[in-house]
């Protein structure tokens, strides 16, 4: 079964709020100059902010924030965040793999930007809504 | 210099407890656009059986990526921490966190490997409260680029 695809909008002042938020000040977050001297095409979201918007969609999905029970995630590729007040969209997807008979939910999540995968590997169980 | 694989196993002191505050998780639930009540009102949270706001799902990463530092700043490991990139990210809930937890962390060295002239690292990061009650299992594997 696939879930309701969400989509999230992420511009440069959601990167500068995640990083006074979660204390993850690395400049390739915030400053091109930084970001290209490493190679990177620009500023790119912190992978964690990425995660935690994915997270949110699992929460929608499971009807509850509290019900996740497993959350796992690899980032293949990097959310380039242009300098613009568009920014750019993250969009999240999701197939039920499984649902067990102890109540859980297994879900393959898809996260996608500019139409590339950004995550992989990326895989929740929540409690099966009652 | 590559990583010594002998860190494998490797078990860290736990750290100072970290004081789980209502208005962390307030901000850090704004700042990711999490706007379910349960994060902002006690009385939502104690409604689902929380004794205060609850944190949303990543939220542990605060207190795992500051108590990371001692893995990664430890000098007889040797990473290189301009060339640190996040590779994979897992929490594994006994119960989430909510706010008045008071948490600590006992960092393990999972995996220590060089493939093709770069470095793997596995961490697990093991939260409990201050009375032993395990809250969340984290980990995070991290790739530490090869020079040239």
């Amino acid at each position: 079964m696939e879930l309701a695809a969400q989509t999230f909008r992420v511009t440069r002042a959601d990167l500068v709020r995640y990083a006074g938020a979660s204390g993850d000040f690395n400049p390739i977050h915030w400053s091109d100059r930084v970001s290209t001297k490493v190679g990177l095409p620009g500023v790119i979201a912190h992978g964690m902010f990425t995660m935690a918007l994915v997270g949110r969609a699992i929460t929608t999905w499971a009807g509850s924030p509290d019900a996740v029970v497993d959350y796992g995630v690899r980032f293949t590729r990097p959310v380039v965040v242009p300098d613009d007040d568009q920014g750019t969209e993250i969009e999240v997807t999701a197939r039920v793999r499984e649902v067990t008979e102890d109540g859980l939910t297994r879900l393959d999540v898809t996260a996608t930007c500019l139409g590339e995968k950004v995550l992989s590997q990326a895989r929740a169980t929540i409690r099966t809504a009652a | 210099m590559p990583l010594d694989p002998s860190f494998v196993g490797r078990i860290y002191p736990p750290t100072a407890p970290y004081q789980v505050g209502r208005e962390k998780i307030r901000e850090f639930a704004r700042a990711i656009g999490a706007t379910d009540p349960a994060h902002h009102d006690p009385v939502a949270a104690q409604a689902l059986g929380h004794a205060d706001v609850v944190a949303p799902p990543t939220f542990p990463v605060i207190v795992t990526m500051a108590a990371s530092q001692q893995i990664i700043d430890d000098p007889a490991l040797g990473v290189d921490f301009s060339r640190l990139v996040h590779g994979d990210q897992r929490f594994a809930y006994t119960r989430p966190v909510v706010a008045g937890d008071e948490l600590v962390c006992v960092n393990t060295i999972e995996d220590v490997s060089t493939r093709g002239g770069h470095g793997f690292l596995t961490t697990r990061t093991d939260v409990s409260t201050v009375g032993g009650e395990p809250v969340v299992a984290v980990w995070a594997k991290y790739v530490v680029r090869g020079e040239g």
